[in-house]
């Protein structure tokens, strides 16, 4: 058999699902956002419109709040992480990495086990100064959901980064008088910045897109996926929801296609 | 000279990282096995709570096993044979071709189910079957398969090996099955307990095209956490917790502590 006809024996299954599953149905969601009474305005009304509006900007604002918590919490853990080796390491990293294969959802119940009506927090508070702290459903709780799956998604990456950085550098910028601010400003960041943009970029990508917490914590913020979610089961609005989709998955596509480039300097 | 009170920080802060990722999984292990989780340990252990976890929502567990298997063979039959495709091309065509199908990693799942559905909504028994939620499942997790199985080949020499294969008078086919999956068996392995772990905790995209007789694991854990007692949550919780372990140790013990990341 010519060479070339078993490569596209090999690449055939591959071609028809991807054709039939993925590119067949975006083209679907790009006409029935387009297809809707606004037609191709929907674009333009998830701006204009103040509750896509309102709900992008919260989305946005959020996303940017894990990214920046999340390298910070990943940066200084993995600094104390790296090089230093101690009776069940690996262990620890196991259990600091297992939260990657939850979904949404059980993120979401996390949260409440911290910090709902019958939270951990909240029966300390009651006990020392008695009230129960409820802070699952609110905004600090959605933000400490994301947290949750966001730092597990970096910390391996920046481990790596980490452990790549020679002490020696740090050391010498001690000797010679450098503060630990300096040293993370001038030593540290500029090394880890490549893992810093590209879990940064991840972690971004991953907050503007998660559906299942939010929906669990049934906060009063519409973060984007929530919205869609409701344009299309409860609005019927199937060409709003196909174009805050499709606005959505350009955003988290950017994001990651960024990162990408930078990291390999293309 | 003691430790600087940076280093002491960063103990502290990593502990506190710790005991947030970590806490709530044993609460929720706990609040599982309670017989009231209100009233603290005192009160006794039980399985009560398991046992009724397995008569609410037996089908969902049993379907998620399912769906997990059936995409596991699906994501091989394409993604194996794929990735081999595009590594051997290479080139341009062969980056496009991965960036394209790559994209649900990119893409949001609730996006590619909306899509799913405004498509495939009128195929009424396909809409409705456990195979529509498999197929969401592979769309979601190919990518993984064909970058755990890329990444092996492209540390093999392949080429070599297949016109060594072929220089002996074997078939192309048969060079493939019988000279390069032994290969790369490391990076298949790899794949497939990636694909059944995101398989079984994927909500995402299954809350969108499940219906009321094809609900998931994730999906009744969701109507659990909305409207039963903590316990059977947690229970439930537990559950989930306890499906996820074999395929995620098994993936630490393939591909070592720096494996591939799942997700996003």
């Amino acid at each position: 058999m010519p060479a070339r006809r078993f490569d596209l024996l090999l690449i055939l299954p591959l071609a028809i699902f991807t054709l039939a599953f993925l590119i067949l149905p975006l083209a679907r969601l790009g006409a029935t956002a387009a297809g809707g009474e606004r037609g191709a305005m929907a674009f333009l009304a998830i701006l204009t419109e103040p509750r896509y509006r309102t709900s992008l900007i919260a989305t946005l604002l959020l996303a940017l709040a894990t990214t920046a918590a999340t390298l910070t919490i990943a940066t200084v853990a993995a600094q104390t992480l790296a090089n230093r080796r101690f009776p069940g390491r690996g262990l620890l990293l196991a259990l600091l990495t297992f939260p990657l294969a939850f979904p949404g959802v059980v993120v979401g119940f996390m949260v409440i086990l911290l910090g709902g009506r019958l939270g951990l927090v909240g029966s300390v508070t009651k006990a020392v100064a008695g009230t129960n702290v409820v802070f699952a459903y609110s905004l600090i709780g959605l933000f400490l959901g994301y947290l949750y799956f966001s730092v597990p998604r970096v910390l391996l990456t920046l481990l790596a980064a980490a452990e790549k950085l020679d002490p020696a550098l740090v050391e010498a910028a001690r000797s010679l008088g450098a503060g630990p601010l300096a040293i993370q400003r001038d030593v540290v960041l500029p090394a880890l910045f490549p893992a810093l943009y590209t879990g940064g970029a991840l972690c971004f990508a991953t907050a503007m897109g998660a559906f299942g917490t939010a929906f669990t914590l049934a906060t009063n913020v519409d973060v984007v996926p929530m919205l869609i979610y409701t344009e299309f089961t409860l609005a019927t609005n199937a060409a709003m929801a196909a174009a805050l989709s499709i606005a959505l998955g350009v955003v988290t596509w950017l994001a990651l296609v960024l990162a990408r480039l930078r990291a390999t300097g293309a | 000279m003691g430790r600087r009170w940076t280093t002491w920080t960063g103990i502290g802060l990593t502990a506190l990282l710790v005991l947030f990722l970590t806490l709530p999984v044993l609460l929720s292990i706990v609040a599982g096995l309670s017989v009231n989780y209100a009233r603290g340990l005192s009160a006794g252990l039980t399985l009560t709570w398991v046992v009724q976890v397995w008569d609410l929502y037996a089908d969902t567990i049993l379907r998620s096993l399912i769906v997990a298997a059936a995409t596991l063979v699906l994501t091989l039959l394409i993604g194996v044979p794929g990735a081999y495709a595009l590594v051997r091309r290479g080139g341009r065509t062969a980056r496009l071709v991965e960036e394209v199908v790559t994209l649900p990693v990119a893409i949001p799942g609730l996006a590619l189910a909306l899509g799913l559905i405004i498509t495939y909504g009128g195929f009424g028994t396909f809409r409705q079957s456990t195979l529509f939620i498999a197929v969401g499942h592979v769309l979601f997790t190919l990518p993984f398969m064909l970058r755990a199985v890329m990444a092996v080949l492209e540390t093999i020499d392949w080429r070599v090996l297949d016109e060594g294969a072929a220089s002996l008078g074997a078939p192309a086919w048969r060079r493939f099955v019988d000279v390069i999956l032994p290969n790369i068996r490391e990076g298949i392995l790899a794949g497939s307990l990636t694909v059944v772990t995101l398989s079984v905790g994927e909500f995402n995209l299954t809350w969108m095209t499940h219906t009321p007789t094809t609900k998931t694991l994730p999906v009744g854990l969701a109507d659990a956490y909305a409207s039963m007692r903590l316990e059977i949550a947690s229970a439930y919780t537990l559950v989930f917790l306890v499906m996820i372990v074999p395929p995620l140790v098994g993936l630490q013990m393939v591909a070592g502590p720096r494996r591939e990341r799942l997700g996003p």
